[in-house]
């Protein structure tokens, strides 16, 4: 019997996605063995036309990391959907638009236009900044359109199965990837990872607090943080009341607090609410003023509440109109 | 900005428990207010979930109003203070997300309040028919 072929693509990711791939290590060889690679533009020679070449469903499933922020990546998505049976959205960017999802804080412009021309590195004496199309004695060069707002992939192709996490950890990927070669998958539109949060799991919910005691939240830069007690407990928010577990608390173990990178549960729908909703309830004082003296000592609620969910989010990004 | 026509669409969260039934008085009474806002009626502010207030705004809201029972009267003790809890930081987050501050307001109508309530009402759509439509997602390309 043939191997299932098997594809990997990037759009808006860091790399780190590709990586976690190469981290299943001995693993990898397994995954080689079970099927055939038929694209993978960071480690194969394959090019577009030969997906194009491919019969419409050849492909038995396609992972495809990274947010959808530009024609080009709009057009390989919708590609790889065609020719294939599954598409998997692998890791944060894909499945809730990520770290570059950040970017709908801004619009295309704003962000062309600090690139090009405001950093205070930017040396660029002659305003350029780049064209979709542009002119030259050899004819024209083009390049894809950047869109003003970031996609999760789901925004843009019809998603079968998400593999939630910056980046996904290798136990999950093994997991998703032996569930799909023995066709024993879960019902279609199924996050791959427990559906817990990730403070059920978490070694230091023994310390987590009901009511939160501290009256002033810090950055983790600004303390000395205990290895063991519960982040909230120390006044540094920590995204685990609002975060899916299964990632074995990465960050908790190495002394970070959660970032959210595993997204939320089935039965939230955004992510930031939810944990707004769980910090407020925790405050513990009911005197206005004090409570805007709380809140202020968060420094960017919506950056870190969405830090890996904007363009998933409700309101998805921000209004641009009088900014 | 301010344009005459325009109308804004205002959604109002209700406690049943107070405001609600201020808002009745205010129609039993027959005090003229304007039109603009849609009331749901809820158990409690405290039961008003910040994804509510989201989706008003994402699905077209000018403005959205939490309505409550004054601090001391809620009936299940600490609803409304949740409700202040969470308000504050809604607030902040969503002018990170371009969204005007007066476009979101917490207020404290008892069920005798029907004047009251009408007046907050009146104030607000004026106030949100000066800040003109907030538009969401208009401005997107995709
Ligand atoms: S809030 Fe963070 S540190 Fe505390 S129990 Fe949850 S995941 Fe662990
Ligand atoms: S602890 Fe949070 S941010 Fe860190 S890997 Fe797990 S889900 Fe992601
Ligand atoms: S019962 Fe009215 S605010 Fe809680």
């Amino acid at each position: 019997m043939a191997k299932p072929k098997v594809a990997f693509y990037w759009c808006a990711s860091c790399g780190g996605c590709e990586e976690a791939v190469i981290d299943l290590a001995e693993d990898i060889l397994k995954v080689v063995e079970a099927v055939d690679i038929v694209f993978w533009p960071v480690a194969l020679d394959f090019k577009r036309k030969d997906v194009e070449a491919m019969e419409d469903g050849s492909i038995a499933v396609s992972f495809i990391n990274g947010a959808v922020r530009t024609s080009e990546q709009q057009e390989m998505v919708e590609l790889l959907r065609r020719k294939s049976g599954l598409v998997v959205a692998f890791g944060s960017c894909s499945h809730l638009g990520g770290i570059p999802g950040l970017a709908n804080f801004w619009d295309r412009n704003a962000i062309v236009n600090r690139a090009y021309l405001t950093t205070p590195s930017t040396d660029n004496p002659d305003k350029v900044i780049p064209q979709v199309s542009y002119e030259t004695e050899v004819g024209e060069l083009t390049l894809p359109e950047i869109y003003d707002t970031v996609n999760s992939l789901d925004q843009v192709i019809d998603v079968d199965y998400y593999l939630p996490g910056c980046a996904p950890p290798p136990d999950l990927i093994m997991n998703a990837v032996t569930a799909i070669l023995e066709g024993k998958l879960p019902p279609k539109g199924s996050v791959l990872s427990p559906n817990k949060s990730l403070c059920d799991t978490c070694k230091r919910n023994e310390t987590k607090p009901e009511k939160l005691l501290i009256k002033e939240i810090k950055r983790p830069y600004e303390i000395l943080i205990d290895p063991e007690k519960c982040f909230l407990e120390q006044g540094l928010l920590c995204m685990g009341p609002a975060t899916r577990g299964g990632c074995g608390e990465r960050c908790i173990e190495g002394n970070m607090p959660c970032r959210g990178c595993f997204g939320p549960t089935d039965q939230v729908k955004d992510m930031g609410a939810k944990f707004l909703s769980a910090f407020a309830s925790m405050l513990d004082t009911n005197d206005e003023e004090e409570i805007k003296r709380i809140v202020d000592t968060i420094v960017d609620p919506a950056g870190t509440f969405y830090r890996f969910s904007l363009p998933s989010s409700i309101l998805k990004r921000r209004n641009m109109k009088g900014i | 900005m301010a344009d005459n026509d325009f109308e804004p669409k205002l959604v109002g969260f209700l406690c049943r428990w107070c405001t609600y039934q201020g808002a009745d008085l205010a129609g039993t009474s027959r005090i003229q207010y304007p039109p603009n806002l849609v009331p749901i009626r809820v158990m409690c502010s405290g039961r008003v979930d910040p994804v509510f207030v989201l989706n008003a705004f994402s699905r077209g809201a000018d403005g959205v109003v939490i309505f409550g029972c004054h601090p001391g009267d809620c009936h299940y003790q600490e609803g409304n203070y949740k409700a202040v809890r969470r308000y504050n930081l809604l607030v902040k987050l969503i002018e990170q997300l371009g969204i005007e501050k007066e476009r979101l307001r917490l207020e404290w109508v008892s069920a005798a309040e029907g004047a009251r309530y009408a007046k907050v009402v009146k104030e607000i759509t004026e106030e949100i028919k000066q800040l003109g439509p907030l538009n969401w997602g208009r401005t997107e390309e995709n």
